[in-house]
């Protein structure tokens, strides 16, 4: 069997409907909302400030700490118990390695910035949309970020690349399946997370990583305008 | 193409007040000169953060819309104290990621003796307008009480605003600060840090007044005719 | 305690003055939307203000506690979520996210709004457990209040998925039968301040609160549940005005489901 068409009747190359809006959350210093196909991330950021337990502190540079987190009815079957999980505690590391290389932490010795990653509702590419959606937040907060970065899970269905794999396609039971999720700097094409789950050959992978670029850009582009449109002179 | 012509193969690509987001790029050429919130990147001038792009003449930096209060010797700021120890107070500064000192010696103009209970002068909890004499390379901040119109500040209703607004609050020369404590009638204070106090001796509604037009102020910066947008609102709302 | 900012907030609202500009008796905008999670069997996004809750509603088939075995359950959950408030930390849940959970709980319990027995799909065996968990999203102020109308609303979105022919639920199919809600409860909370009360509190005021009454109505003049809170202590007279403030408010936000 050959995966001809996809099960949302998207073409290979595109993303889910994508929704972006920054400065959700009054209360924090810099915050978006993110929504690809039926995944959506909040984030907030909380810093620089001060960080507790002091022994943590790190008098050359700030640290940036973030924690992501499922809410208990965002999966697609039972209820998740809230509490940090293995998962979890992963994938918050990875978007701290997602996000540092875009920051000046040294600017901020002694401190921390907080990125709380949150998600009411998940369909498959939660990571990545706690990624975009930090991203967004990040600049939100008015902290020096050299670009935006943004991410999406790439990979393979059958024989298909596709771009934006929802949760029926990661399920996919009639062939082989890849599921990669990437975060990308656009202007230089630097690579900041990079998983992979499945099985895919060398020359699928590089033909994933022509198409990774082209997709980065368009959320990129994307959350740009959420950021702009924040402070468009409302009449 | 003439000489000049061939040297003047920089461009904008942005316009002068426009604002710009992190990673994009605003220049091209070796032209211009990047400073503030903007950086270089081979031929590309590229923003380093949100904010406001300002060009003059080949300078070229980004004003922040939003951020954290970055202490600077000589602000004014309002700080919470937040601990008392044998040698002064440890001042809590709010959308600052550092805290001050206030020593001993500078907590008074009148000699404070060790062993003096301390709360008498300034208690947990309290708020005060206090000014930064040092920062240090840790970002650590000594705060002083001597000086002109530093103070405990006692009643009164204190608020946040976004500290990069402080600026166009107090207006140029001072002029949109004193048009709203001339209208309203109220005492008010600006912290560098974002954090204001405003007091109204006769009046607890021309208070709440007050505190609306500065947030309008903070809320609309961006936009022309402020301060006659400022003067209709409060002759409109306020009560004599 | 700051007492010379306290005193002079209690003065202006002895004027009925409030910073911004409410009477002390007036609530902020209300905007209530319900059924805005897929994955949730029911939920709900509300907002009084800039205060924000989202409230999702998961149901699950388990066994019956032992001395009830046709009832189904009932769970209220509350996450303090540090992404809504600088205060708020990671860490397991503070005793404010256990008191708002239980407060809500005791509302929705004894309200009778769940017929339990309606629950049952096999005496003794299986039974439908519901759970409702509730995520600030921004905290300026009211969390229990903002959190119970949440639930309330999400709870009357709430369907049933469809089970299998082993009583296995299958989360993909969805059925048209509804959780039947009988009962509409919600909390109000009133602050004292001085000799004042206040509804629908921003974060700013809660700071400065003597005590506070939570009364949960489910009809003019039926309440099913109430909790104090705060230092300081209510005298009878406070109560019954405090009730009769709460009542009042209870018949506004009803009409707003």
């Amino acid at each position: 069997m050959v995966y001809k068409k996809r099960y949302d009747g998207r073409d290979f190359n595109e993303t889910r409907p994508i929704e972006a809006k920054a400065g959700v959350i009054e209360k924090a210093d810099g915050s978006a909302y993110f929504r690809i196909g039926g995944t959506v991330a909040y984030a907030a950021v909380y810093g620089p400030r001060q960080l507790h337990p002091s022994h943590l502190q790190d008098p050359r540079t700030g640290i940036l700490r973030c924690k992501y987190n499922m809410l208990p009815f965002s999966g697609r079957g039972e209820r998740i118990r809230p509490a940090p999980n293995r998962r979890s505690k992963e994938i918050s590391m990875i978007t701290e390695k997602a996000l540092i290389p875009l920051l000046n932490l040294e600017d901020y010795p002694n401190a921390v910035v907080d990125v709380f990653i949150e998600l009411p509702e998940t369909n498959a590419g939660s990571r990545c949309a706690g990624i975009c959606a930090a991203s967004i937040a990040l600049a939100d907060a008015g902290l020096i970020m050299k670009d935006m970065v943004a991410a999406v899970a790439l990979g393979k269905v059958d024989d298909k690349i596709v771009v934006d794999l929802d949760y029926n396609e990661e399920a996919y039971e009639d062939g082989d399946v890849a599921d990669i999720p990437i975060a990308m700097i656009p202007s230089t094409g630097e690579i900041t997370l990079l998983q992979m789950d499945g099985k895919i050959t060398k020359n699928e992978f590089r033909e994933v990583l022509k198409t990774s670029k082209k997709t980065i850009q368009k959320i990129v582009d994307i959350q740009r305008e959420a950021l702009l449109e924040r402070y468009k002179v409302k009449k | 193409m003439t000489k000049e012509e061939k040297k003047e193969s920089s461009e904008l690509l942005a316009e002068n007040k426009s604002i710009v987001v992190p990673g994009q790029v605003i220049a091209k050429g070796m032209n211009y000169l990047p400073t503030e919130g903007t950086y270089r990147k081979e031929k590309d001038i590229i923003a380093s953060r949100m904010g406001i792009l300002n060009i003059n003449g080949k300078i070229i930096k980004t004003i922040p819309l939003k951020g954290r209060y970055m202490p600077k010797k000589n602000d004014l700021i309002i700080g919470k104290v937040r601990d008392i120890a044998m040698a002064g107070w440890s001042i809590d500064i709010s959308n600052c990621a550092y805290r001050g000192f206030i020593r001993l010696e500078d907590g008074s103009s009148s000699y404070i003796e060790r062993g003096e209970d301390l709360k008498r002068y300034f208690d947990i909890g309290e708020y005060l307008a206090t000014k930064v004499t040092n920062v240090s390379g840790q970002n650590l901040i000594d705060l002083t009480m001597k000086g002109p119109n530093l103070k405990k500040l006692k009643a009164g209703r204190i608020i946040k605003i976004n500290p990069h607004k402080v600026p166009r609050i107090i207006g140029k020369k001072g002029s949109m600060i004193s048009l709203i404590k001339r209208k309203t009638n109220c005492e008010i204070l600006i912290g560098q840090n974002g954090i204001v106090w405003v007091y109204s001796k006769d009046s607890k509604y021309n208070e709440v007044i007050a505190i609306e037009s500065i947030k309008k102020v903070a809320e609309e910066s961006n936009s022309g005719g402020l301060t006659e947008k400022i003067e209709k609102f409060l002759d409109k709302n306020i009560k004599k | 305690m700051n007492n010379e900012m306290k005193n002079h907030l209690i003065k202006s609202l002895n004027e009925d003055i409030r910073i911004d500009k409410r009477k002390k008796s007036e609530w902020r905008d209300v905007e209530i939307e319900t059924g805005i999670i897929k994955t949730a069997e029911g939920s709900a996004r509300v907002k009084f203000g800039n205060s924000e809750v989202i409230a999702g509603i998961k149901l699950s088939v388990g066994e019956p506690y032992p001395d009830s075995p046709e009832d189904g359950a009932l769970m209220v959950n509350t996450e303090l979520l540090p992404l809504s408030d600088p205060e708020f930390e990671t860490g397991p849940p503070r005793i404010d996210a256990i008191e708002n959970a239980r407060v809500i709980d005791r509302g929705i319990r004894e309200s009778g709004a769940i017929d339990t027995k309606k629950l049952c799909i096999k005496k003794g065996e299986k039974v439908w457990i519901v759970s409702v968990d509730i995520a600030p999203i921004n905290n300026d102020g009211n969390l229990i209040d903002i959190g119970g109308l949440a639930a309330i609303a999400a709870l009357k979105d709430t369907k049933f998925p469809k089970l299998d022919k082993d009583n296995n639920v299958d989360y993909d199919e969805i059925s048209k039968k509804k959780l039947e809600i009988k009962e509409t409860p919600i909390p109000v909370t009133v602050l004292k301040i001085g000799n004042n009360f206040i509804v629908d509190p921003k974060k700013d005021e809660e700071e400065f609160m003597d005590a506070r009454l939570t009364v949960t109505f489910i009809k003019k003049g039926k309440m099913c549940a109430m909790q104090k809170g705060g230092d300081n202590t209510l005298t009878e007279e406070d109560v019954i005005k405090m009730i009769d403030l709460a009542e009042e408010k209870y018949l506004e936000l009803s009409k707003k489901l």
